[in-house]
């Protein structure tokens, strides 16, 4: 009977396993909420020290990295799933996507900044931010768009050719429309991970913000949310409450990570069952 | 088939065209991060010999002593620590996940871990401070807080997410037969995770563990909040040192670029983009490994 005791100890450790993985997390948000969220008023955003430009420069800069990075992300997903041969160059395209994907982001930042900052001579710009940050969402951009469309059975591409459509027809009539649900929540996860990124856009798009709110320039220096969030607590300065802001970074941090997660992936997700299980 | 060049075909092979362009495109990233922060780094070696650089822990910028020993145990150790705290609780929530769990749990779960992944590293960063080095502070006497033992443990909860959803879609994917065919011959269940899905989902669970190391090494931000930034050797466990990403943060901003000192941090992000390099091509070994049994 011991092997029956044994199984009982080992279900109940690993129950218990899950229960700290869940009450790391919980414990953290209650943490991060509980300090922050009383600071967060309209105030935070708009007063003395408020964090409006950040809020927003989080946000464009995140909109522009996908402006740059969705294309070509998604054409080169596209063309290692639907085209690519079984050849040493196909292989040497996905070493490098997945070496792409492994490649600190600290190091990404040092790269944008050579480029942006010393060839290029911009400075630390939200023009250089965003495409640096680009770099970031292309590895998972493509592999989300190929992992999509092999979701898509075989028989929707062979009946679509068989029809006399062509490849390109195929695609965008018949596996992208079948494939979507994949490719927002894929796209919905990369964005939330650019969005809470710091190490890359110390270096490109620097830390500190445009004494307009709202300043579209992209040559402007975009300091994020995120890397406010390091900057009060690296270097506070003496009477601007460092501290509270801090609090009130973090919480709205989190905030925007839970809606990223709640609102978007679960909604995509609810499609994805939906339509596969309408059509299946 | 007639040959003729109709719009619909020219389209087609113009877009087949864009997106061989894209692909290549992704793929000259890699080499062109190698060429120009490798070029930038390689040019440390103009003032300073690599065997000096690679085993010294003396790192005085200011008097021409650039050895970064110290940064790179750091970064081991702060991974190590993290590796031996994360991966097995990971692994246990992964087979939670996969094999315990009833199904409206595990629906609960899997977003719970991408929660996980969600969260900025800056907030963890903050955490680690506000709540990690005051807890180690109390308990060790030591006089900060900062150090491996509270990057590592910041590091640990961070890598939770890739152990658990890798680990979890291994489980996942391995034939029902194999659980079938243990619990005929009378297993209970643990003895089946134990000696039948654990092995056979091995090469998975490895490369789940490699992933996380190449994350918890190339972190920067949190470790940089907590590891208390100063340039000694970790003798112990709660002492102020740094790591390879930290100090590039700590110094890249007060160094002004073509100085043999920025370009020693190059080289230091050259070193930690080798390492994930060499990361990545073990898990590709592992996988062609694992295909050809």
């Amino acid at each position: 009977m011991k092997a029956k005791q044994t199984d009982a100890l080992a279900t109940l450790l690993l129950w218990l396993a899950a229960l700290v993985i869940v009450g790391i997390l919980a414990w953290f948000l209650f943490f991060i909420l509980g300090r922050g969220l009383p600071v967060l008023n309209p105030q935070f955003l708009t007063g003395p020290n408020g964090v409006g430009g950040q809020f927003f420069n989080s946000f464009y800069i995140l909109f522009l990295s996908l402006v740059f990075s969705l294309p070509v992300g998604v054409g080169a997903g596209i063309y290692l799933a639907e085209y690519a041969p079984k050849n040493k160059l196909t292989d040497v395209m996905r070493l490098s996507t997945e070496s792409l994907a492994t490649v600190p982001s600290i190091v990404l930042g040092l790269f944008g900044m050579i480029i942006f900052v010393n060839v290029f001579k911009l400075g630390f710009t939200i023009l250089g931010g965003a495409a640096t940050l680009a770099l970031l969402n292309l590895p998972v951009l493509v592999r989300v768009t190929e992992e999509s469309l092999r979701t898509v059975p075989a028989s929707y591409r062979e009946a679509s050719l068989a029809l006399g459509a062509t490849m390109w027809q195929t695609l965008r009539k018949v596996i992208l429309p079948t494939a979507l649900p994949g490719l927002v929540t894929g796209t919905t996860l990369v964005a939330g991970r650019a969005l809470g990124e710091t190490a890359i856009l110390i270096f490109t798009a620097g830390m500190s913000v445009s004494r307009h709110l709202f300043d579209l320039r992209l040559t402007a220096p975009g300091e994020t949310l995120a890397v406010h969030l390091y900057a009060v607590q690296a270097n506070p300065l003496p009477g601007t409450h460092a501290g509270r802001v801090a609090n009130g970074t973090a919480a709205l941090l989190v905030l925007v990570a839970l809606a990223f997660n709640l609102l978007l992936a679960l909604p995509s997700r609810w499609l994805q069952h939906r339509l596969s299980g309408k059509r299946g | 088939m007639p040959r003729k060049t109709s719009w619909t075909s020219v389209n087609d092979q113009l877009t087949r065209y864009l997106f061989i362009g894209c692909a290549v495109l992704v793929s000259l990233v890699i080499l062109s991060i190698l060429w120009f922060v490798g070029q930038q780094g390689l040019a440390t070696f103009r003032h300073v010999t690599p065997l000096e650089f690679f085993t010294s822990s003396r790192w005085n910028p200011d008097r021409g002593q650039y050895g970064i020993l110290t940064f790179i145990a750091g970064s081991l150790g702060t991974t190590f620590i993290a590796i031996i705290l994360g991966a097995p609780l990971g692994l246990a929530g992964a087979v939670f996940m996969g094999k315990i769990a009833p199904p409206s749990l595990r629906s609960v779960l899997r977003p719970v871990t991408e929660l996980f992944a969600g969260i900025p590293s800056v907030v963890y960063g903050y955490v680690g401070i506000v709540v990690f080095v005051k807890i180690i502070r109390k308990t060790t006497g030591s006089a900060t807080g900062f150090g491996l033992l509270a990057a590592g443990l910041v590091l640990a909860v961070m890598i939770l997410p890739t152990i658990i959803s890798i680990s979890e879609d291994t489980l996942r994917a391995l034939p029902d037969s194999y659980e079938e065919a243990s619990v005929a011959l009378g297993a209970t269940r643990w003895q089946t995770i134990w000696r039948v899905l654990l092995p056979a989902a091995k090469p998975g669970i490895l490369t789940a563990v490699i992933l996380a190391m190449a994350r918890a090494i190339g972190e920067t931000m949190a470790v940089q909040m907590v590891i208390g930034n100063s340039p000694l050797f970790p003798h112990s466990l709660v002492t102020p040192t740094s790591t390879l990403t930290s100090d590039i943060v700590m110094e890249m901003g007060n160094t002004p670029y073509g100085s043999t000192w920025n370009d020693a941090l190059f080289m230091m992000s050259v070193v930690l983009l080798l390492i994930s390099l060499a990361l990545i091509i073990l898990v590709r070994l592992g996988i062609q490994k694992g295909e050809a049994k």
